[in-house]
């Protein structure tokens, strides 16, 4: 091991590492399924729940499905992220918004999120709309509370600089507040991404079937289809890991400057 | 003195008397756990057109508080701070500062961290990019423009500071402590070219410095506070020719005057000490 000290090898040592998890769990998997000790019923075999997948794909149901999904979920986190970057700004750069503002948010925040649904179903009705507004809300709360954490943070030493060369508010904004919360921000913006995609799946629980993996999953449960579930539930993790390793990826190349 | 007297005339001719600085009965009280602190009391100082001043004194005798009241960025005193006929009312691009820490944007390279001196100067872009330039050149800084901060060693973004403060050509220089946290090396390397700077940029300068060594080699008067209130104890005027040498003898003998007023002013410290004039 002593001589692998490049980082292509260290990091393939990582992969392999990660990986250790994972397979032995499908092999436990495969092994109880084909054992009899579970009811296949309950937990189907890999190569069915492979055989379903090669199945939702060719007939187009689970392309369908999953672009329905991310419609939605991109959707919802846009608006929520647009909406949540205004609020978090305005909460910490205006001293009048924070106090008005800040503990009625608090309070708000402390509300858990599937508890909205209810409320939004009344507002909104159960289609399409009242989930993409589940979803906004899901990704707004962790980008307001990163924006305002993040514009709070900005040194008062680099506003010193900033008001020894005269900035006006705007350029104080932009040229000071906006750069020094970015990271923060980003990490907002990650967190929301995440957020949306449960939220996603939650809505398409929760609310009206309609196309979708979470509609997917359901119709698998309905019809006692287990290995449509297992894709079902496969998927989303798919989709989340993804988006997060993006996400990471994203924020990385924009806050370079940090890294030393 | 005559020597005193020469070099006073050479620096009001080469100058066009502005950067002129009045500081008059200015006092200063922190309020600290509800009592009244007094970090100032009634400091009066004027300097003159393109003179270099050293304020120098141990911690606590509120150097850096008169700096920050003559930059502008606190306001809550008594007494009057008057520049070239304008009362100092807030920052202005008139004055520039240099911290103790080089304060530079981390998100930025070194050109838009010294850009940032010029974002309302009432120059055009093209004159902004040359002048940027000139800075980074001035204070040798070519090759690094666009090096991030974290790219930079502690005495390389002091100086990238330095341009920031001197790059929109203010009248007067402010400079905290800006070589307090170097090494020995770098510090006296800096020093010299800061020594340089102010003779080819001609503009007034007051450092504040703790640094025996560097008030001497740089001040054309040393300026000694005392502590516990801080107050002016003695001026002293430092006759010695430029470019200088750290090892002239005048300097030397000087520098240890300097340090003899610190240790009696920390001897009876609490007393008003004697405010005199002292030749070199």
């Amino acid at each position: 091991m002593a001589s692998e000290t490049t980082a292509t090898s260290s990091a393939a040592i990582g992969l392999r590492r990660g990986l250790v998890l994972p397979l032995l769990l499908l092999v436990a998997w495969e092994a109880g399924s084909h054992s009899g000790l579970v009811n296949p019923q309950f937990l189907p075999p890999l190569e069915k729940v492979g055989q379903v997948a090669w199945q939702e794909l060719a007939n187009g149901e689970l392309p369908y499905a999953l672009a329905a999904s991310l419609k939605r979920d991109l959707l919802g986190f846009a608006l929520g992220a647009g909406f949540g970057t205004v609020v978090g700004l305005l909460l910490g750069l205006s001293r009048i918004a924070d106090r008005i503002f800040t503990t009625w948010f608090n309070g708000l925040k402390q509300i858990a999120l599937l508890a909205w649904i209810p409320l939004i179903s009344l507002w909104f009705g159960f289609d399409e709309a009242a989930k993409v507004v589940f979803i906004a809300l899901a990704a707004a709360i962790p980008v307001i509370l990163n924006t305002v954490e993040g514009v709070r943070s900005t040194s008062t030493k680099l506003r010193e600089v900033g008001e020894v060369f005269r900035f006006s508010p705007l350029q104080l904004v932009w040229s000071l507040y906006l750069p020094a919360a970015t990271p923060s921000m980003l990490t907002g913006l990650h967190l929301g991404l995440i957020y949306a995609w449960l939220a996603t799946i939650g809505a398409e629980y929760f609310m009206a079937a309609g196309p979708g993996i979470g509609g997917l999953i359901i119709s698998g449960r309905e019809r006692f289809e287990m290995a449509l579930v297992m894709l079902g539930i496969v998927v989303v993790g798919l989709v989340g890991f993804v988006v997060d390793r993006s996400a990471t990826w994203v924020e990385h190349r924009l806050v370079r400057w940090r890294t030393a | 003195m005559s020597i005193a007297v020469d070099h006073a005339d050479r620096v009001a001719e080469t100058t066009d008397s502005r950067g002129r600085l009045e500081v008059r009965g200015v006092s200063k009280t922190f309020t600290v756990n509800g009592a009244p602190i007094a970090a100032l009391n009634d400091v009066s100082l004027t300097v003159a057109p393109g003179e270099f001043v050293a304020l120098l004194g141990p911690s606590g005798c509120g150097k850096s508080t008169l700096l920050r009241l003559i930059a502008g960025l606190d306001r809550d005193y008594t007494g009057r701070i008057v520049q070239d006929g304008n009362a100092v009312t807030g920052t202005s691009l008139e004055r520039g500062i240099v911290f103790q820490e080089p304060r530079l944007f981390p998100w930025a390279t070194v050109r838009q961290n010294i850009a940032l001196g010029l974002k309302n100067a009432p120059i055009s872009e093209a004159g902004k990019r040359e002048a940027v330039a000139a800075h980074i050149a001035l204070v040798g800084l070519d090759g690094f423009a666009e090096a991030y901060p974290h790219q930079l060693s502690g005495g390389m973004a002091q100086r990238a500071a330095i341009a920031r403060g001197l790059v929109n050509r203010p009248r007067l220089l402010l400079l905290d402590e800006p070589f307090g946290a170097l090494d020995a090396l770098t510090r006296a390397r800096l020093q010299t070219e800061l020594q340089r700077i102010w003779a080819h940029e001609k503009i007034t300068m007051i450092l504040v410095t703790h640094d025996v060594d560097e008030a001497v080699f740089l001040g054309d008067r040393v300026v000694v506070l005392a502590p516990r209130p801080g107050r002016i104890s003695r001026i002293f005027d430092v006759a010695a020719a430029r470019p200088r040498a750290r090892s002239d003898d005048a300097l030397i003998r000087l520098r240890n005057e300097v340090l003899r007023t610190l240790e009696h002013d920390g001897a009876d410290d609490g007393k008003a000490g004697q405010s005199n004039r002292s030749g070199a």
